[in-house]
This record gives structure tokens, sequence and C-alpha cells, in this order.
């Protein structure tokens, strides 16, 4: 799981051109959006892409997304749970 | 229109050559690195928000940032209307969205790409930074994009609504230099290279408290079939001689009939009269009328000649701008007062 | 100089028909030309109903005479263009100035698409025909061209609200005494570009969208050409003929709330709608018809319906989206939906908002589910929000 969290942190930072945080600046259960972070609904769907394109996971429904992408960790539970990961115990 | 005045009050140009900086500016000329116009770029994050800067190409950077440079140096925060003149529009954001809806045939593609290959969303950006819910319109016609939104921007002036922040970007990228390549449109032996640029302008009815230029007149001709014709029909209409005038910025680019009527202009009509290709500053691009204007409207306030230029009258009191590709020839009128 | 802009001639071609008489016949029969894609191919083919014009490129070159390797944009604006010159009775060799200001967002991206696919490999390969029209203003003068028209030649690009951003350009270049014809309007076609674009933003509909339905889920793309033939009245003598109605008000406002995104209390919209009446001169109780924008999106009708109650509460004029008709036209839409405005106030009629099964609950209004007729129509507002806060609205009143 610290693994995924980790990398998680690298992709979305990546991805998100956060250019400015490194991942020891996004806390693991640090709010994304609106507060936090401070990411908007553009980013959601570009997380909605790192999802599909990473993982293999698709989230069809857009109204899920708050949940999902609330922290780097509900990220990580999501993908564990949606992709047969072993839970690695933390 | 000859009887409008509308004052330049301020302007904000990122462009190939040293426009932010205009001591520099007088003193070198930048010649093309490569095989085009490259824009000499500031650091952005002094004109927009980090958070916002990530997200950005470079060309809504571009148009940006001459924006607020351009409504910083009016003093200005709250324009009552923003035009946008863009001929190619967001290329960058459209190739790289087509690039990836082929190579993933359709599926999982990112929303960003395609939100900013919108034309309207340097105009659109503008907006979001100042909050400002005003008039605003992108206009994207070819050579006369940046006329026509200069047209609109003097009717919202005579309706009232002032001031108008009008501006025009393009930019090169390597897709579009290498397609436009291939058209045979940059001949490096007629010296016609690609550029690209950002110039904003603030347009207004009253002078303010000061104002670089008036613009007198724009006019466009397509499909025009004697020029010269054109261009002495829209000097009577705004009652100027070409004596009067100080300075012709004329484009001297395309392929070589168009070269070939500049020169014939330039020689017969306009015999006598200071001249100079602007295009070889900032390179060839639709609204490259747009760094023309900047030029223009700089050297009217200043007053004074540029290190690398020849030959110009003091005081200098009437530029004329002809821009064209061929089948788009567009006259502006520019005075210092 | 008091130049109002009267309404000459129109001109359309849509999912519901190939020219005005079709066009009005669908709407009164309330049959909508949204379905599975046939014309366009896309890995989407089977999951994204859209509202596509009934023909092929080589059929739309047909009607013209025009080439089918040209931009299917392009044909449908010459189609659309050229009936309303030819409703109005407009000749090229006229005394009088007449300005073609068209909107699109698409261009020749349907043949840049094509193109792409060789050039993206390989930047030697692809037909360079292919993109010699691929800019937004190219296919402009192609229409322009064809229709004989070089006095001024405009494009608007403003996503959903170009159109009605080209039409109010007309009437202000008329009013200013610049020109005494002005054709106006827009065309889009539907291309894998932008619905793969719409895509990305989940906000498309999988099955016929529902606007300012409760239960909506997005909406339908579709593609057209609609113009109208804006005339001076100096114009108006030249063509002897009684105009169908006048553009009495205008307005573009900017939301400035997000790129996408419409701000939840409809800023823009709002100010659109309030500036138009205020240019016009009325009251929103003047108002008897609203065509709304009514895409389906959940921001959309949201945001437009609050701005609707904020402007016009407690009295609500009759409404409807007509998108559900022809799904979303982007750059076209607001030329497509002036033109049924004008046919609302030429007819009388109202038409419904199709598949409205539950309106929304927290607004205490709703569209008109069945078509009206006999009715008293002097002024219509006619509503286009677009990406980037682009929101414009435009009032046709009877002349």
């Amino acid at each position: 799981m610290d693994n995924l969290i980790q990398k998680l942190k690298e992709q979305v930072i990546e991805r998100l051109n956060l250019k400015d945080l490194k991942p020891s600046d996004i806390g693991d259960d640090q709010p994304l959006f609106v507060e936090g972070i401070g990411l908007d609904s553009i980013d959601a769907l570009e997380l909605i892409v790192l999802l599909q394109q990473e993982y293999n996971i698709k989230l069809s429904n857009a109204e899920d997304g708050p949940r999902v992408f609330h922290s780097i960790r509900t990220m990580a539970d999501y993908i564990t749970a949606n992709s047969g990961l072993v839970k690695v115990s933390p | 229109m000859n009887n409008r005045k509308v004052y330049i009050r301020s302007t904000g140009n990122i462009s190939p050559q040293h426009s932010l900086d205009e001591d520099a500016f007088f003193l070198i000329c930048e010649k093309n690195t490569n095989n085009f116009f490259k824009s000499l770029e500031p650091d952005y994050s002094t004109f927009i928000d980090n958070k916002m800067i990530r997200r950005m190409s470079r060309i809504l950077k571009m148009g940006v940032a001459a924006s607020m440079i351009c409504l910083r140096n009016a003093g200005v925060e709250d324009p009552a209307a923003i035009l946008t003149a863009t001929a190619y529009g967001c290329l960058e954001d459209s190739s790289a969205f087509l690039r990836r809806m082929i190579e993933f045939e359709e599926k999982m593609l990112s929303p960003t790409a395609f939100i900013q290959s919108t034309h309207n969303t340097v105009g659109a950006q503008i907006a979001l930074l100042l909050k400002c819910h005003n008039y605003n319109n992108t206009i994207v016609h070819r050579s006369f994009s940046f006329e026509n939104a200069l047209t609109e921007s003097i009717l919202l002036l005579e309706e009232g609504i002032a001031p108008v922040l009008v501006g025009a970007v393009d930019e090169i990228t390597d897709d579009r230099h290498a397609i436009l390549s291939r058209f045979g449109l940059y001949r490096t032996h007629t010296g016609n290279i690609a550029g690209e640029g950002a110039a904003f302008f603030l347009l207004d009815k009253e002078p303010g408290l000061s104002y670089q230029a008036v613009l007198k007149d724009v006019q466009i001709i397509y499909n025009g079939e004697n020029i010269q014709e054109d261009i002495a029909a829209f000097l009577k209409k705004n009652e100027i001689v070409t004596d009067q005038i100080g300075l012709i910025l004329y484009s001297n680019s395309g392929k070589d009939k168009q070269k070939e009527r500049d020169d014939g202009i330039l020689k017969t009509f306009f015999r006598g009269i200071p001249n100079f290709p602007f295009k070889t500053l900032c390179g060839d691009y639709p609204t490259s009328s747009g760094f023309a204007l900047w030029f223009a409207a700089l050297l009217l306030k200043e007053q004074k000649l540029p290190s690398w230029m020849e030959r110009l009258s003091f005081p200098l009191k009437n530029i004329f701008i002809h821009q064209q590709d061929g089948l788009h020839h567009s006259f502006l009128l520019i005075s210092s007062s | 100089m008091n130049g109002d802009s009267f309404i000459a001639g129109m001109g359309i071609v849509s999912a519901i028909g190939k020219d005005l008489p079709a066009n009005f016949k669908s709407l009164c029969e309330e049959k909508a030309g949204i379905g599975v894609m046939k014309w366009l191919s896309s890995s989407h083919q089977d999951e994204l109903p859209v509202g596509e014009v009934k023909y092929s490129n080589t059929e739309l070159a047909a009607f013209t005479g025009l080439s089918s390797s040209l931009p299917r944009t392009a044909l449908l604006s010459c189609l659309a263009a050229r009936e309303a010159l030819q409703d109005a009775g407009w000749e090229k060799h006229n005394s009088l100035r007449t300005g073609f200001i068209s909107a699109n967002t698409v261009g020749g991206m349907d043949k840049t698409e094509k193109f792409f696919k060789s050039f993206s490999k390989n930047m030697a390969a692809g037909k360079l025909a292919d993109v010699v029209h691929h800019e937004c203003g190219a296919v402009t003068e192609l229409v322009a061209d064809f229709l004989g028209i070089q006095h001024f030649v405009s494009t608007v690009s403003t996503a959903c609200s170009s159109s009605a951003n080209a039409i109010f350009t007309g009437a202000r270049m008329i009013r200013a005494g610049l020109l005494d014809y002005a054709l106006v309007g827009g065309a889009d076609a539907l291309t894998r570009f932008t619905l793969n674009g719409f895509n990305t933003l989940m906000i498309l509909d999988k099955e016929l969208c529902k606007p300012f339905d409760e239960n909506r889920h997005g909406l339908n793309l579709g593609e057209g050409a609609a113009y109208l033939l804006l005339a001076s009245e100096k114009a108006l003598k030249q063509l002897g003929k009684n105009p169908y109605a006048r553009i009495t008000g205008y307005a573009n406002a900017n939301d400035a709330f997000h790129q996408t995104a419409s701000s939840p209390g409809g800023t823009g919209s709002f100010l659109a709608m309030k500036g138009a009446l205020e240019k016009a001169g009325l009251k929103p109780t003047d108002i008897n018809y609203i065509n709304l924008h009514g895409t389906g999106t959940q921001n959309n009708d949201i945001a437009e319906s609050t701005a609707i109650r904020l402007l016009f509460d407690p009295v609500f004029p009759k409404m409807s989206s007509t998108k559900a008709y022809t799904g979303h036209t982007l750059g076209a839409s607001g030329a497509v939906e002036a033109v049924y405005s004008v046919l609302a106030i030429q007819h009388g009629v109202i038409f419904p908002n199709l598949r409205l099964k539950t309106p929304m609950k927290e607004f205490p209004f709703q569209p008109v589910t069945g078509l009206l007729k006999n009715q008293p129509i002097q002024h219509v507002l006619s509503n286009s929000f677009g990406f980037g806060g682009n929101c414009s609205s435009l009032i046709f009143s009877a002349a």
C-alpha cells in the first residue's frame, strides 16, 4: 500500500503538472479537491483517465469521483479494491 | 470610419523581439534561429498564478501574459470588452488531442488538451483571471482576424463600451511549420520565415492620462483586383495624402507575386516614403499585423529611431500598415494624435 | 443611426431536415433527428446517439454542385447559406454592401483527422488537400466564394455561442452603417475530434437527451448549419419583401467561472439575458417564448434555470429546448435556434421540449411538452451558452 501511495503521488504530480509539489508535500489523507491541493473538475477527469491508463480501472460514473478521489489514500483503497491486488499490511 | 478617434492607451506584446523591454528593443534586432521566429518569453509566474499556469499551453500563457501586461500598463483591471483574434487557434493542444485520439483509437483520452484546443480559450482565460463578466468575443478569420477584431472594437467604443482590450495571438508549432512548409509558404531565399506572437492593446474613446497613439482607421480587402486603387481610396477617405505618411510597414511575405505587388506599390505609389518590412521582425503569421500595430504605436510614442533601422524623419506623425498574403489585404492607419 | 436589422431570409440544414420547410415540418410533427451514428465513423458508433444530417458528403455536394472532398462543415454551410439568400431574393450583383459573418468551431477538422492519421507517423505523409481548408476562416471563405460575397468576410468562434455572436456582429455592422446586408449564422459538422473531446468531459448522454428533465444525463451532439440574411431598411426596400422579424436585442457576457462548467448561479446566463432585454428596451414580461440553450447536462440546465428564475420570477414565459430535436450543434446552435425562434414568431407556434418526463424539482417552471399553436408571439429570447463562459442571448421581435 505504501508503495502504491508513493507511486500515486508521483503520478498525480506528473499528470496534473503540479510542478511546485514533491510527493512529500502531499499528505496521504490530505483533501485533493477544493481545499488542500485545490484541484478542480478538469483534474478529476484527468484522474479518471489516469486510473484507466495506469491501473486498467474504468470509473464509468463521474458521480463516484468525489468519493474515490477525495485523497491519495482513498484512491489507493479504490485501486486495491478494484484490481485484485493483495493488500500489503501497513 | 474616418471620424472615429480611437486611442491606443497601452500595449503588451510577447514576440520574437525584445518587446517586453523597450530599451533593448531599440538597440537589438533579433534574427530568427532555426527555421522560424520563436517568441522571447518572460517568466509567466509574474503574471499568472502557478495553479493556473500548470495547465496552460504556450499560446495560452503568451496571450494571457500579453493581455496582463497591457492592462497593467494602463492601470485597468476591468475592461468593458475583451476581443481576441487568432487564425490558427490553439495548435499545440489540437495536435496533441488529435495524435492521442489516433494513437489510442479513441480510448482513454484526457480532457485538458481538448478543452484548451477551442479557439476562444485565450479570451476565456483572460476573463477568468480577471473575473471579468463583460463582452467577450473571438475572431478567427485568417489574416483578417485581428483587423476584424479592431473593427468590432471600434464599433463597441462607439456604443459606449469602453475601454476595449483587443489582441492577436498565433503560435508556431513543429506541426504547423512542417505542414505550411510543404505548401511552399516559407521560402528562406525571399526572407519569408514563419513567426508567432501575442500582442494586446487597450483601446479607448478618451485619451486617459496618457496614450501611445491613435488608431485612425482599419479596412480589409478580400480578393481585391487593384490594391493600389484601394489604398488610394482608403487614404482619401481618411483625408491624408501620401506625403503625410512618415513610414510604411509592409508585409514582404508569401509567394513571389505578392512580393512583386509590395515592391510595385512602394516604388510608385509610395515613392520616397520610408518603408520597413515588419515581418522581418516577427515572422510570417496571419495575425502579425498585431506586431505591426504594436511597433507603429511604439515609434509614434517614442519618436525615435531604433538603431537597426534606417532613414526615418521626425516628428513621425502617421504610419500606414499594409498587411497582406496575396488574397487578404488590410490597411491600418495610425497617428501620433 | 437607427439601423434596425430585419431578417429577410433564412436557410437551415440539420438532423431534422435539409431545408427550412423540412425543419419546420419535423418541429411541428415532433420528430427528433437523434439516433445511431450512421455517417460518422467512430469507435463510439454504437454507444453515443447523435443528431446527424441525414446525407453523406457526396449527397450534400450534389445539392450544391461542390466537390465532395470539401470539409463537411463547408458543405453544410453552403447549403444553408444559399437557401437564406434565395429565400430573401438577394441578387449577387446588387449595388449594396453584403458581408458574410459565419461561425464554426471545427473548421475542416474532419479532413484534418484523415491527414493526421498518416502525418502523425511521418511528417512527409498525408495529402495536403486534406488540410488546405483546416482553418475556421478557410471554411467561411469557401462559402463566401461559392456565394459571390467579398465585400466583408469574418469568422467567429466562441464555442457554443459562436453563431449567436456572428448574428449580432452582423446586426451591429448594419446598425453602424458599415453593411447593408449581413449573411450571418454558422455551421459545424460532427467530427471524431469533438465527439471524443466531449466524451472526455463525461457529459454525453448514452440515451436520447432529456433537456431540463430532473433525470437528465447529458447532451447528444449534433451537426448542422443555419443562416439569416439581415437587411437594413434600405436593403429591405431593394428586396421588396416583408421581413420575417427583427433583431431587437442582443448581449454577450462572460461567466468567468470555469473553463467548461457554468457557475451554479448562472451569472453569465443571467447577464446575457438581462443585457439582451435592456438592449431591446423590453421587460421580462414582454418575452413570449424562450428558446433555451438547454443541452441536457446537469450543469447547464441548472445554471440556466437559476438565471431564468432570477430574471423572470414570478412570471415565466413559455420555454423549450429544441436540442431535443437536433442535438447540440455547437458552432451552429445559435443560428439553428435563431431560425427556430423566428419560425415561432412567423407561425405563432411554440415547439415542445421533447422527452421531458419529470421537470426539475427545484424550479417553479417547466418547458412546454406539446406543440402549441395559435400563440401570440411578439418577442422571443434565444440563449446560447458555451465553453469558456461565453454566454450570448438574442431577442427576435415581430416585424
